[in-house]
């Protein structure tokens, strides 16, 4: 895995500059600390760090084609490089290194961006055309690996983290409005959209060509539910097992390639257990497995994955984290991820990876998207249940179903139907709108919005953050059924923007650790897309088919569990000291009226009551931590961004000025 | 009664509103979006904590507890109620 970084100058900005390249990769060398490589020409500046996992003693970037007109800066895998190998061979291209990056720029140069439905892979890459002054970008298809970019001063600024394209020099961040107003609507802001103005993200599945006049974005790969394919058979539900056994078999088996070992995370849950046993029956010798447990039992699973270990004789680590831990790893989580968050979740998965990183190993497995393509959330039954309400909406007994997937909330039992009709109600019968599935999550986190100051309030009056018109769906979503609409909504407002992000690649690699995920195979997804719904969610049996898999691999205790989602306590964690600690710092009016972003009064409210001992709620809950966060990110990047110590001597370092020649210290 | 009132109003003003005080007495808390489903709960724990009286599952009604003036009238019909049970 690595960081990619650059800039492009054609008229009358940055010339490009060795300097500014050390310090863009020093504020991402978490990424790649083994090596890096810069790229110079009168126009343009490319850099990289690598983190070497395939080919450790080949494949430096920047990369170049024989001729020298393209040069090439990666972040990623392409996990069947092996057989587009075989393929440019016996078509006589000659492929000199075992690196990914090789075949992704061989492919480039015969196919141009067409390679992008070839590959399969998580990646964020660019490519400078020397000849024809133009810069190709591109993110994999789910938006794994991730990829910002800017405007500045006549100059085109590029990056795999914000940090990075912070150090360029004189460019300042301001908060964006209408990013904040997505982030407290639905946890995160969508591409194009970053937390700040000055910055755009490419979308996940879309490339993009940057020449002198300007950008042009296009989408190779959405989302698709609902396909008819004749081809797919669907009628032996025996056959569909074995064909998704295969299928996530060769996922891991093409995930478990690598020059150095591989681990897996262990949640205790059926994704992760399922991933972790297909590791098992393909891995020869050690196999380590990483879990998270709590000191607070209300969010411990440590049995389960304690059991699961032991089934599959791993070596198994698990880091065991306290209240104050999350407190005090959190503003350092907040830097790694760069946007604002409303739950603590990431922080215990950046300490996680710290023990991976520790253990000497560079790249573990992990079970997300199960959820999303298969339909284990509970969201997704929500909508369900909805929508069968909706058919009757004075029914009495059909919101009570609601209980069901609530069993956590008992206590709305105690509440008639009457309330639930309230709470869940809302919009009932409008089951032909994009956002149904979401609109009542959205309602809800949209309170936390009453802490908006004034002026922020203002700025985003006009608007009221519509996640599912923001997010540009699918043409062909307002055609599918209720689960497909939801599933597709959770993937293109959630998945990449905050899970894969927050919860994934930045946590990661903020400890220089590679998260893979075999149910984030292209294939897994494309299987899915044609699965019809009763395979995915049978009545309110969710992930009905991963399930009778996981019947056939797992004891009955884990493969038949209730979904747990994975949660991190948040007030405890924040409030838990007597003594004054950062967060009292970063909630105080001072720090608060310097923001300008929150109302001190409101704010001193929701800590007097956390402090009183007062029931906080879950609104509070995501509340406090967007305040946190938010205010965290504002001294971190707004008030003053300190760009880390640039590359120095005692970094490997080869640069190819091809203004001049090429050099390495 | 007003003394009443103002609790319940200070009570739903700092632990939900935030001081954000546009509140009138017979403002809906479900028109408004005020309480979500544990806010509920939580004003019920309140309020049988400050007025000494058992909210039944049954009571728990948006006519009981949905806006200012609702939940005063019915703590205190409950008081008159359990006022009156003691005296039989």
């Amino acid at each position: 895995m690595c960081g990619i970084v650059g800039y492009l100058n054609f008229r009358n900005g940055f010339a490009p500059s060795e300097d500014v390249m050390r310090a863009m990769l020093a504020a991402i060398r978490h990424r790649g600390p083994d090596q890096f490589g810069i790229y110079l020409d009168d126009f343009a500046a490319l850099g990289n760090a690598r983190l070497s996992i395939i080919d450790l003693d080949h494949g430096q970037q920047p990369m170049t084609t024989a001729d020298r007109r393209y040069w090439i800066v990666y972040n990623g895998e392409i996990f069947n490089h092996r057989e587009l190998r075989e393929e440019l061979e016996s078509n006589g291209i000659i492929v000199q290194t075992q690196c990914d990056t090789e075949i992704f720029l061989k492919l480039f140069e015969k196919e141009g961006p067409q390679c992008l439905h070839r590959l399969n892979g998580q990646f964020a890459v660019a490519v400078w055309d020397a000849r024809e002054k133009k810069l190709f970008l591109a993110r994999d298809r789910l938006g794994i690996r991730p990829l910002y970019y800017s405007f500045y001063d006549n100059t085109f600024v590029f990056g795999s983290e914000i940090k990075a394209i912070a150090s360029f020099p004189g460019l300042k961040l301001s908060w964006d409005a209408a990013a904040l107003d997505q982030i407290f609507t639905g946890w995160s802001c969508l591409a194009p959209l970053s937390p700040f103005s000055e910055i755009k993200q490419l979308r996940p599945g879309s490339y993009a060509w940057l020449h002198e006049n300007g950008i042009q974005e296009k989408v190779y790969w959405e989302p698709q539910f609902d396909i008819q394919d004749s081809e797919f058979k669907t009628d032996s539900e025996t056959d569909l097992i074995e064909a998704l056994h295969d299928l996530l078999l060769d996922s891991v088996q093409l995930r478990l390639q690598a020059d150095v070992p591989v681990g897996a995370y262990l949640s205790g849950g059926l994704d992760s257990s399922l991933i972790a046993s297909l590791v098992k029956e393909n891995a020869k010798g050690r196999f380590d497995t990483f879990s998270i447990a709590f000191s607070d039992t209300n969010f411990d699973e440590s049995e389960h994955q304690r059991r699961m270990a032991s089934l599959l004789d791993t070596e198994h680590q698990v880091i065991t984290v306290t209240h104050e831990e999350i407190r005090d790893i959190f503003p350092e989580v907040v830097w790694h991820c760069e946007n604002p968050i409303l739950r603590t979740a990431p922080a215990p998965m950046f300490l996680l990876s710290r023990l991976v990183n520790r253990s000497h190993y560079k790249v573990v497995l992990t079970g997300e998207g199960a959820d999303e393509f298969f339909a284990g959330y509970d969201i997704f039954k929500e909508a369900k249940i909805r929508a069968f309400w909706a058919k009757e909406p004075e029914s009495e007994r059909r919101p009570k179903l609601l209980q069901r997937i609530y069993p956590d909330l008992q206590n709305l039992a105690r509440l008639g139907p009457k309330y639930l009709a309230n709470f869940f109600g809302h919009g009932l019968t409008d089951t032909a709108i994009d956002s149904y599935s979401h609109s009542i999550r959205w309602m809800n986190t949209r309170r936390a919005k009453r802490f908006f100051s004034r002026e922020l309030s203002e700025a985003v009056e006009k608007r009221s953050a519509d996640l599912a018109s923001e997010a540009e769906l699918p043409a062909a979503f307002k055609h599918w059924d209720i689960l497909s609409k939801a599933q597709c909504l959770e993937i293109s407002t959630f998945l990449s923007s905050y899970l894969l992000s927050s919860q994934g690649d930045r946590v990661g690699m903020g400890n220089s650790v590679e998260g893979r995920y075999p149910f984030l195979d292209y294939r897994v997804s494309e299987f899915c897309s044609k699965l019809p719904a009763k395979f995915r969610m049978r009545g309110l049996r969710d992930k009905y088919l991963l399930r009778k898999l996981g019947k056939e691999i797992l004891p009955k205790d884990i493969w038949d569990r209730p979904k747990k989602p994975y949660r991190a306590p948040i007030h405890r964690s924040f409030f838990s000291s007597e003594r004054e600690t950062y967060v009292d710092h970063i909630l105080s009016e001072g720090s608060l009226e310097k923001s300008g972003l929150f109302n001190p009064k409101a704010v001193s409210m929701l800590t007097g009551k956390i402090k009183r001992g007062l029931p906080v709620g879950e609104i509070d809950d995501m509340a406090l931590t967007g305040l946190i966060s938010t205010q965290l990110l504002h001294e971190q990047y707004v008030d003053g961004f300190t760009a880390p110590e640039p590359l120095g001597a005692k970094d490997d370092v080869l640069i190819c000025d091809s203004r001049r020649k090429v050099s390495q210290n | 009664m007003s003394e009443m009132r103002q609790d319940i109003r200070n009570y739903i003003v700092e632990n939900f509103l935030f001081g954000q005080d546009d509140l009138e007495d017979d403002t809906s808390f479900l028109d408004r979006g005020i309480l979500d489903s544990t806010g509920v709960l939580y004003l019920v724990d309140h309020i049988e904590l400050t007025y000494s009286i058992k909210v039944e599952n049954d009571e728990m009604l948006p006519e009981n507890l949905d806006t200012i003036k609702a939940i005063c009238s019915y703590i205190e019909r409950k008081q008159t109620t359990s006022a009156q049970s003691v005296k039989e």
